[in-house]
């Protein structure tokens, strides 16, 4: 059975690896039944889709200065 | 088709990376913005870019498409960027940006002894992000919490998520194993989410509370 921190490390490594799938169905068990893990796994999508909004800001800035 | 014909093509399509101005453009964009990052000083970005873009210049020939050659712009800027961090003397020494030692008491402030959130520390639902997207106050909060990433897991996160270079041209850059660098964006996403969560969502919530 998966911890928060676990989970938390393997929905962060899933962005930059693809997961095997053992460690797909327990996240998954673990999600299910953890609603802070459920909103951290919601969040990844929102921080990423943050992340690029805030560089082509950036970029737009850039580009009127 | 000859040998040195060919080398010659070869030469001529790489040089005309650096005389595709979209490309370079775009990339020395997201040189300054990394650098800025990094070295907490616009002029010093700018002088480190330049530095990088010239050492890029002169071996432009040797590098066999635009992926390579990002990679090792970055890496040649990465090294200015270390260069001007030790004349700065911002780091005591180069260690301390290996070891930041803090980093375990951080996540025991996150989790309890068996890896579980603790009780104010679970993450709350955040609603409709998009609509904080529109918020000019948004980026203010979003801003202060990516500065206030210690410098390593900044450094990576910004590779990752800015440059979008993927996990094996990071190690390459930075030196890292793939699992030093799971850790250390694991720890950068815990921490940069908590943040905006804190200062923005929680913070929000008050602020509506009290209008």
């Amino acid at each position: 059975m998966l911890n928060c921190h676990d989970a938390t490390r393997l929905m962060s490594e899933s962005q930059e690896r693809s997961l095997s799938a053992m460690e797909r169905i327990s996240l998954k068990l673990h999600v299910m039944m953890c609603s802070g893990c459920h909103n951290f796994k919601e969040q990844m999508g929102a921080m990423r889709l943050m992340t690029r909004t805030y560089a082509k800001r950036k970029n737009d800035q850039a580009d009127k200065e | 088709m000859s040998i040195s014909k060919r080398v010659d093509e070869a030469k001529t399509q790489e040089s005309s990376l650096f005389t595709d101005e979209v490309f370079l453009e775009d990339i020395r964009r997201q040189m300054i913005r990394f650098a800025t990052l990094q070295l907490g000083d616009g002029h010093l970005a700018e002088d480190a870019v330049q530095e990088a873009l010239i050492g890029a210049l002169k071996n432009a020939a040797s590098f066999g498409g635009r992926a390579a050659l990002k990679t090792w712009i970055f890496a040649i800027l990465k090294n200015k960027i270390a260069d001007t961090l030790r004349q700065k003397q911002r780091m005591v020494n180069a260690s301390s940006l290996l070891r930041e030692g803090d980093e375990e008491e951080e996540l025991s402030e996150l989790f309890d002894r068996k890896g579980f959130w603790q009780p104010d520390e679970r993450p709350v639902a955040w609603g409709n992000p998009e609509a904080s997207l529109r918020e000019g106050q948004f980026w203010q909060v979003f801003e202060a919490c990516l500065e206030g990433l210690p410098p390593k897991q900044a450094r990576v996160f910004m590779m990752r998520e800015f440059i979008e270079l993927d996990a094996n041209e990071i190690c390459a850059t930075v030196e890292l194993t793939t699992s030093n660098l799971h850790v250390l964006l694991h720890r950068a996403r815990l921490r940069l989410r908590e943040c905006i969560e804190n200062k923005w969502y929680l913070e929000g919530e008050k602020n509506v509370e009290l209008s």
